[in-house]
């Protein structure tokens, strides 16, 4: 009992409880919905796998989003720089049809990832040294972003055909899990390591709650801001190599499109605060495999994508509701009132 | 000299006379480079084909004013929403056009409402509720119908297409509206006690509420008028687009803050003025059209230059108000030693 008490006054009680939930659902009204095969080349196949590999893409950008609005601010461009990042390794590659690709692999991707870091330091600069506030500085980046993903691609979505590219969305011969899980999986163990071992995340935290203070106190307010969003567009760039691999194409328009409200939403879920201060790393971990399940689920109860955002809409708002101040004060007030007009009766009786 | 440059920074009105500026620079930039570019017809042209923008920008702009991360993201499907139900009363139902126009004033309302309740009565943030409804809106338009349904009342094109000559030029009923609104919201901002409420609890909401100002009320009813002017902002669009799709008004709510935020106003609230957010605008469609001129470049520069812009306006945002800053210092440093002498 008192475990449960514990439980359910933790952070992780409410999006742990909308993820079971969502299963629970899928259970009872889904055939087969945790059914896992092993396919004939040796890849997993199953609806639970897909999630986590959907999801995947998603959870590194909320890894990055995560640090980001626990310092108080947001970065709104991560989707446009998933387009830039996209944009610039397919270029480099090239959209030979014979799949000989036109600049070495490694340096694609590099590029990719450097386009996601230079959009990190740019961000980085207006927020901590010109000290714009991060919905606007952001606001730059997702407007031009995907009109510079335009110039680099000339207008034109380039399939690639070398063979290598698609691995990064798929899955590598001879490893039955999808690549973009083991990337996500790393990600997830470098920002555990980043925030168990180092004192950066206490940092961040301190930020995020009162920055004067924090600069009183010794800590370079400046190169944390700048560190967080640099992180945010690395994250954002490695998003952007996995969504361009998918397609097997840079598509400026619609790779990533709105993937920065999807990660804002996993870190609302999972009980980060907008105004900065506490961040959890779990919660949002679980809240971007909520998304996913919620999204897989209706897709499978037959909603078609554009209805999607509706039923999206309702849970969020519920969700958010149940989360803030006032109604855990008015659930409180209401228990109170309750077992006071109880024990009135009591007596009475 | 300096001391002039000095005052016209600090004042109130710099911003607008930037973008006002600005705006003239980019028109007599692309009156000397294209023939015909420098017509009233042009420039009218900027009212018309803008007039949905206008409307949600004039919206959007009360609720960042109204501060406390103040921001409608919903506008945009806000929007398609109007339009698709627009549409689809017309097509499916025996209801007179001006009806049905005034029936789908109050979807608007009604998300503005829902929006105002959960931001003031939960404390939630606007950015994250907004997110919600807007979710609901663009979800709740795919529901009435998936693909694209075409308007082919008689009434309602020929509302669609009436306009008033002015000379040889003519303007739209779309662009009257706008104007309307604009004009409007102007006053309402600068002479009603709403209006300066809207200010004040932007500006520093404790001083308001220490004042007796209700706080919450004028929020709430700041995004009830933005959810109508999305409203409104979709019929407009619907006299353009003589239809209703899910994909109608994609990306609006972006282009409307970038609108706002090169009008003048500051996303932290407290500061706008709506005759520079209208000329916030129409910077952007006179980028447009300078394109569509020149023929050869793609749309996609407006993107890029509009980003661009909205650089410039939110570093000198950001040197204004410290500038602003340092002058108050000076100011009362200036009447300390005064008193000294005295």
């Amino acid at each position: 009992m008192d475990m449960l008490k514990k439980f359910s006054h933790s952070s992780l009680a409410l999006p742990l409880a909308a993820l079971a939930l969502l299963l629970l659902f899928n259970a009872v009204f889904v055939t087969d919905f945790f059914k896992i095969e092993v396919m004939e080349n040796g890849n997993l196949y199953g609806r639970p796998i897909d999630i986590l590999y959907r999801a995947s893409s998603l959870i590194i950008l909320a890894l990055g989003m995560t640090f980001v609005i626990a310092t108080g601010g947001v970065d709104i461009s991560v989707g446009a720089v998933c387009a830039i990042s996209a944009a610039s390794c397919c270029v480099l590659l090239g959209g030979d049809i014979s799949g000989v690709p036109q600049h070495p692999f490694f340096i694609a991707i590099l590029a990719g990832i450097g386009a996601g870091v230079l959009a990190g330091i740019w961000n980085g600069t207006l927020v901590a040294k010109l000290k714009i506030q991060a919905m606007v500085a952001t606001l730059i980046l997702l407007t031009a972003g995907r009109g510079i993903a335009q110039l680099l691609t000339d207008g034109q979505i380039i399939t690639v055909y070398y063979k290598p590219f698609s691995y990064i969305g798929g899955n590598i011969p001879g490893v039955s899990l999808p690549t973009a899980l083991i990337i996500a999986f790393l990600m997830v163990l470098l920002v555990i390591l980043l925030d168990r071992k180092t004192s950066i995340g206490l940092m961040i935290q301190s930020v995020g709650i009162n920055q004067t203070a924090s600069r009183y106190a010794g800590i370079n307010v400046t190169l944390v801001l700048f560190c967080v969003y640099i992180f945010s567009g690395f994250c954002a760039g490695t998003a952007g190599l996995i969504e361009g691999s998918l397609i097997r194409a840079a598509d400026a328009n619609n790779c990533g499109l709105n993937m920065e409200m999807d990660a804002i939403l996993a870190v609302t879920l999972g009980g980060t605060l907008m105004v900065g201060g506490r961040y959890y790393i779990g919660g949002t971990i679980i809240g971007a495999i909520t998304i996913q399940t919620l999204t897989t689920t209706m897709y499978a109860v037959g909603v078609s994508s554009d209805r999607l955002p509706a039923v999206k809409a309702v849970v969020i708002l519920l969700i958010i509701v149940f989360q803030s101040q006032k109604f855990k004060q008015m659930y409180r007030d209401y228990m109170l009132k309750r077992s006071a007009s109880g024990q009135l009766e009591a007596s009475h009786a | 000299m300096r001391n002039f440059i000095s005052n016209l920074v600090a004042s109130r009105f710099f911003q607008f006379y930037v973008t006002l500026a600005l705006f003239i620079v980019l028109f007599g930039i692309g009156s000397v480079s294209f023939d015909g570019f420098f017509s009233p017809q042009v420039f009218l042209n900027l009212f018309i084909d803008n007039a949905p923008l206008i409307i949600v920008t004039v919206g959007i702009t009360f609720t960042i004013l109204s501060g406390f991360g103040g921001i409608d993201l919903s506008v945009g499907a806000v929007v398609a929403l109007t339009c698709m139900s627009l549409a689809y009363l017309m097509r499916d139902t025996s209801i007179h056009p001006v009806w049905c126009m005034i029936m789908v004033l109050f979807i608007g309302t009604a998300v503005g409402t829902l929006n105002g309740f959960l931001i003031t009565f939960f404390r939630l943030q606007p950015f994250i509720v907004t997110l919600g409804t807007m979710f609901l809106c663009r979800g709740l338009t795919a529901m009435i119908s998936r693909d694209s349904v075409g308007i082919d009342n008689e009434f309602y094109g020929e509302l669609a297409f009436w306009s008033l000559p002015i000379g040889d030029c003519f303007l739209s009923l779309g662009a009257l509206i706008a104007l309307f609104v604009v004009l409007v919201a102007t006053l309402v901002l600068k002479y009603t006690s709403f209006g300066r409420g809207v200010y004040a609890i932007g500006g520093n909401e404790q001083s308001a509420r220490l004042m007796g100002l209700k706080a919450d009320a004028i929020r709430w009813k700041a995004y009830i008028i933005s959810g109508f002017c999305a409203s409104l902002g979709g019929i407009t669009y619907s006299w353009i687009m003589l239809s209703g799709y899910t994909q109608h008004g994609l990306g609006m709510e972006m282009e409307a803050i970038a609108s706002s935020v090169i009008g003048g106003t500051q996303l932290m609230g407290g500061v706008a003025f709506i005759p520079g957010t209208l000329l916030g605008v129409m910077i952007q469609g006179t980028i447009l059209t300078i394109i569509s001129f020149q023929g050869t470049l793609s749309a996609w520069w407006t993107k890029i230059v509009v980003g661009v812009l909205l650089c410039l306006f939110i570093v000198m945002q950001a040197v204004v108000t410290e500038h602003k800053n340092k002058l108050m210092n000076l100011k009362a440093e200036k009447s300390s030693k005064d008193k000294k002498h005295n």
